[in-house]
């Protein structure tokens, strides 16, 4: 029976976006991408800069704020769609609500002028605006506490006075005070030391644990971190998925050779490992302004064929996961 | 003889920040020697001290006690600056607030000349212009009149390796300069600070707060913590006997592959 199965919270439907420039280029920066999440579960999704995964995080949200712009495809959160808003109501009925966001630079993301109990209290208001003040300042410090902070001083600070390591954690405090159902995390440890980084998975660990966070999206061009933290990983190159599997498959037995080449330039800190060289891709990512006809990566792939520059590459299934790869296996 | 080979040498070298009772000290009485034609890591958590010790060595700032000598002889902070910077240049962590927006890459990697006591001719001065960009593998005619805001993060990170390929210093201090941009890139830039080291005899100063990095590139780690050196030595030896719980804990806290990290119960 289906009834036993989960429903997924979170489904993508090949999704499109594009951005149009003023010279008129348009460029397919998301290109038919597909995943669904299930309550509870963390999908972490992993490639180079340039890859499309930070415009893969406004397309998720139905955030469209030209230049970019929706192509085609389906955004819906427990089965409702959230495509096709405006900005405007975007923003009050579905940010922050139903899909949040953590910020790549969410140390420079808190406004420098205003107090933290200000800045919390918006995302609040913005949703709710005859909320009782007292009442969110009740609400702000309950949840602050509850997230390992000393909300009394923390509320009163203003962000400078705050170390990294604490603004990282009132920003997902921020991000998180209307338990959303889904929470996209782009790159929420990328500026931090490795001490920090760990403290902050922890802590968004203790968000899924306590059904705070319905589940996650985790970005990050760190494949190897991705082992600890998500339950399957998708690679993403040049505005497609190439590779969707568990973590186990996609970090030890990769069948893409574009997750193969990631893997091998990260290096290993591991005793004796100091004579194995990260090798890093030679050459860069297609210039999606063109319509590109075979596999994306066949330039800079190691493992190319002659005719993959000439196929278009669809999704198989190789090894019980998706490779967008025809030579895989 | 043995003073020659010793680039930096620092005694009882601090720096603090504020008065009174608001007093911090960002390095605090540390000692050590960096050796001639040696990489040698930094390592620490944010907030440790690194990046002013960095500053320090750099003539960016002054110690406010102790000595910091370079080639044997105390830096003298009333003389020109110039003197110190053609010897002991850097890289920083963001590349685009290391370049003004507002002028071409071509002319400020140029400008890099002018700290030259004898600036080269306009036609040496864009061979030897181009001959740093190919070395660190980036066509000449790919960046022609293009500003720092069209090259992504990785190429900008690499027109800054370009500017120490002209300068040619004796010292480069790399304050987290793989910090900002991906796993791919990072390789690649690692590359070209041994390149820096093989072809010129470069001593390097590499910061950082990732221990594994540090393990990789050098031949010497110093652990940082609180403004104290708490661990310095051999990347062997300090990666694998570490001593203080600093280095333990630095040591914990990479995200690797083939062991546990952070234990929870799976999801339910």
């Amino acid at each position: 029976m289906t009834l036993t199965m989960p429903a997924p919270i979170f489904e993508i439907e090949d999704l499109r976006a594009h951005y149009l420039t003023r010279f008129g280029q348009k460029i397919q920066a998301v290109d038919g991408v597909s995943f669904s999440l299930k309550e509870g579960e963390i999908l972490g999704i992993a490639g180079e800069s340039g890859c499309g995964k930070t415009t893969l995080v406004s397309a998720c949200m139905g955030l469209y704020i030209p230049p970019l712009h929706q192509s085609s495809g389906d955004v819906r959160v427990d089965g409702k769609s959230i495509i096709g808003m405006d900005v405007e109501q975007n923003r009050k009925d579905v940010l922050g609500r139903l899909v949040s966001m953590i910020p790549q630079g969410a140390l420079n993301s808190l406004n420098p002028t205003r107090k933290v109990k200000d800045l919390a209290a918006d995302m609040i208001l913005s949703h709710d605006e005859k909320a009782d003040k007292q009442e969110i300042q009740g609400r702000l410090r309950e949840r602050f506490e509850r997230i390992g902070l000393d909300a009394e001083l923390v509320l009163n600070s203003y962000p400078i006075q705050l170390p990294a390591g604490m603004k990282q954690r009132v920003v997902i405090g921020i991000s998180t005070l209307l338990n959303p159902r889904v929470v996209i995390a782009d790159e929420p440890t990328s500026a931090l030391d490795v001490t920090t980084q760990k403290s902050v998975i922890r802590l968004l660990f203790d968000l899924m644990d306590q059904q705070i966070i319905g589940s996650m999206l985790f970005i990050t061009h760190e494949l190897p971190l991705l082992r600890h933290v998500s339950s399957r990983i998708a690679v993403m190159y040049a505005g497609e998925f190439v590779e969707l599997g568990s973590t186990e498959q996609v970090i030890f037995d990769s069948r893409m050779p574009y997750t193969k080449a990631l893997m091998g330039s990260m290096l290993s800190a591991e005793p004796g490992q100091k004579s194995k060289k990260p090798v890093a891709i030679e050459g860069a990512p297609p210039n999606l302004a063109h319509r590109i006809k075979g596999c994306r990566f066949a330039e800079r792939c190691p493992e190319a064929r002659p005719d993959c520059k000439e196929n278009e590459q669809l999704i198989r299934i190789v090894a019980n996961r998706e490779v967008r790869c025809q030579y895989a296996e | 003889m043995l003073s020659e080979s010793v680039k930096f040498e620092a005694r009882g070298l601090s720096r603090a920040y504020g008065h009174g009772r608001k007093l911090k000290l960002a390095v605090s009485d540390v000692s050590f020697k960096i050796r001639d034609k040696e990489i040698v890591s930094i390592v620490g958590q944010s907030g440790c001290g690194k990046t002013v010790l960095a500053k320090l060595l750099l003539r960016l700032e002054a110690p406010t006690s102790g000595a910091l000598l370079y080639n044997g002889k105390p830096i003298d902070t009333a003389r020109d600056p110039r003197e110190h910077w053609r010897q002991v240049q850097a890289v920083f962590q963001d590349p685009f607030s290391a370049f003004n927006q507002f002028f071409t890459i071509r002319a400020q990697l140029k400008s890099s000349f002018n700290l030259f006591e004898q600036k080269p001719t306009e036609q040496e001065m864009n061979e030897r212009v181009d001959q740093a960009l190919l070395a660190v593998n980036i066509k000449p005619r790919e960046i022609d009149g293009k500003y720092p805001f069209e090259l992504s993060g990785g190429q900008m990170q690499r027109m800054l390796l370009a500017r120490i390929f002209i300068l040619k210093p004796q010292v480069l201090v790399a304050d987290e300069p793989t910090s900002m941009v991906d796993a791919c890139s990072r390789a690649s830039i690692l590359e070209y600070l041994m390149k820096l080291k093989q072809e010129l005899d470069m001593t390097i100063v590499f910061i950082t707060h990732d221990i594994g990095l540090a393990y990789y590139v050098s031949d010497s780690i110093f652990i940082m913590h609180e403004g104290k050196i708490v661990e310095q030595g051999a990347p062997d030896d300090v990666t694998q006997r570490p001593q203080s719980p600093a280095t333990k804990q630095l040591l914990d806290d990479i995200p690797d592959v083939h062991r546990e990290w952070i234990a929870r119960s799976p999801a339910a």
